[in-house]
């Protein structure tokens, strides 16, 4: 364990002493980049859930890419998207003409999507292909999901960027939105289209299931350090990014899989933002410092 | 700036309906340009869902509301109990700066003026050094006259206020009421729902009286007389008959 005391040896050789490293620093960066601000926004919109909810419901499409195409980055993620899209679309109708609310909807349109992929993939595919959809492997991502990933990353900060202030003013108070007129519903499905881009864009990475980790994690953490949408995507993204390099490290040094080496970094920031958190964390609450009672003790 | 001949609302026959039974039955009547009018009756009697039907936020099933030349973003509405999430990481000024959407929009620029109307509006409500504060950290009082400021930075012709000074201390309340007359000698159509009948007396000269159905409008002594409130308690006792029982028909 002599090399753990060398700096290089312990933090910057791992990562580029290897192509796989390699690769898999420069997708976890691009995940972190994307996933973070749309994390943000979840949390925003009080839908912390639906990106989970999201990453099951991309598995049937995702399972039809492989039978049809194998194990094809392309075949799959096509797949994912579509389905994601269906089932966000489903529910966000049902709830818009029902009485059913948006995360019912949901929940009852991604849970037979569930059913869905896991039925195809025991029909035709083994319990290796399933593992591997619902678990991924950043150490075995190759060019071309290296730049789909980072075409994802791109599409997302630009979208983003379009439309920010309607964004952020449809998830602060959408009735205003609508009370000037504004197009509220086709922001909210730009916004779900970046969601289930960026969960498809995780997935062959981290897994369906760690992707959301990655996204919702460090948001969560960032509304402890920022009073401000920006400062609260600037924290998400950061963390996430240090996350993924952490979390390589780790998984690197102590031969452990990589995908819950990084969410479980994530993890870590988050307890201990819900702590040390500067706004309202629970050592900032509880040592407070007492407040005056008597304009006579200001001043002695 | 807010010409009289705009901003008159003109409703016709109009039916709203909340899982068929109806909320507002057949009401018309003009809110004439200008004009500062409450909307008065008892619990239940549709004010809140007439307003947002003026508002354009809900759509008559039958009848209309004819609004002129005014645009949606003519109309400031402000609901009694906006569905913001308090804890929301925005600022003062950020929020109050909403108002200035219909000359932003999307994608336009925030510029030196956009920043002095939303300092203005933030004075106008006594709270200029409030600005950067982040919102989670007002009072209720306080939050309602950002909620005021915004509505300022709207520049609206027409306001509309659902019960906006609800649970405020007096202060407040004669503050931002003291806004609202000044809106009305700015010849703005104001139009805010109520249940006080004492504050409605003192500070409008129209009002509505709705009890699901129109019971009178006109100036305000002589809707509110104490026949007129009785009937819209009549009415409303009959209505509350009626939503109990599993199968209404319309007629």
């Amino acid at each position: 364990m002599e090399h753990l005391l060398d700096p290089y040896a312990l933090l910057v050789e791992p990562l580029i002493g290897y192509a796989f490293m390699r690769r898999a620093l420069v997708a976890c960066l691009a995940l972190a980049m994307g996933s973070g601000p749309i994390g943000v926004f979840l949390v925003l919109r009080r839908m912390s859930l639906m990106g989970d909810a999201m990453s099951h419901a991309v598995l049937p499409g995702a399972a039809i890419g492989f039978i049809f195409a194998g194990l094809s980055l392309g075949a799959m993620s096509a797949g994912g998207l579509i389905a994601g899209l269906t089932v966000a679309l489903l529910a966000g109708i049902t709830s818009r003409t029902t009485i059913l609310r948006e995360d019912a909807s949901l929940a009852g349109f991604y849970l037979a999507s569930l059913a869905l992929g896991v039925l195809l993939v025991s029909i035709y595919g083994s319990a290796i292909d399933l593992l591997h959809v619902l678990f991924g492997s950043i150490l075995a991502v190759d060019d071309e999901g290296l730049l789909f990933v980072a075409a994802v990353a791109s599409i997302t900060l630009t979208t983003l960027a379009l439309i920010y202030r309607p964004l952020v003013a449809e998830c602060f108070d959408p009735t205003f939105l609508r009370s000037v007129g504004a197009r509220g519903s086709l922001i909210h499905l730009i916004f779900l289209v970046l969601v289930v881009l960026n969960l498809v864009a995780g997935f062959q990475a981290l897994g369906t299931l760690m992707a959301v980790g990655l996204m919702m994690l460090p948001a969560a953490a960032a509304r402890f350090w920022s009073d401000s949408v920006a400062g609260c995507i600037a924290f998400a993204t950061g963390c996430a990014m240090a996350s993924g390099v952490i979390g390589l490290l780790v998984s690197y040094h102590f031969d452990l899989p990589s995908g819950p080496a990084i969410v479980l970094t994530a993890a870590v920031a988050y307890l201990a933002s819900i702590v040390f958190g500067s706004r309202a964390g629970l050592l900032a609450r509880y040592l407070r410092r007492p407040h005056f009672h008597d304009p006579e003790e200001v001043k002695s | 700036m807010t010409p009289a001949s705009d901003g008159a609302i003109t409703l016709e026959n109009v039916i709203v309906t909340y899982r068929r039974l109806p909320a507002v039955h057949h009401l018309s009547g003009t809110f004439a340009a200008g004009s500062l009018t409450a909307i008065a009756g008892p619990n239940g009697a549709g004010k809140s869902t007439l307003l947002k039907t003026i508002a354009g936020l809900l759509t008559p099933s039958e009848g209309r509301v004819l609004r002129g030349n005014l645009n949606a973003t003519d109309i400031a509405y402000l609901p009694q109990l906006p569905d913001i999430d308090r804890s929301f990481p925005i600022s003062v000024a950020e929020t109050v700066m909403l108002g200035a959407w219909k000359r932003i929009g999307a994608f336009g620029e925030v510029d030196s003026r956009e920043r002095h109307r939303v300092g203005e509006a933030l004075a106008c409500v006594n709270l200029l050094g409030y600005a950067g504060a982040p919102i989670a950290a007002l009072s209720a009082g306080q939050w309602q006259r950002v909620l005021f400021a915004r509505a300022i930075v709207q520049e609206a012709p027409v306001l509309l206020l659902d019960e906006p000074f609800a649970g405020l201390d007096e202060d407040t309340q004669g503050h931002l009421i003291s806004l609202v007359h000044e809106w009305h000698a700015q010849k703005r159509t104001v139009i805010v729902v109520l249940h006080d009948t004492d504050f409605i007396r003192r500070h409008f000269p129209e009002t509505l009286l709705l009890a699901r159905e129109l019971v009178a409008w006109g100036p305000t002594g002589e809707v509110l007389t104490q026949e007129n409130l009785g009937r819209a308690r009549t009415i409303m006792a009959k209505w509350a008959r009626s939503d109990d029982m599993p199968h209404h028909h319309h007629g």
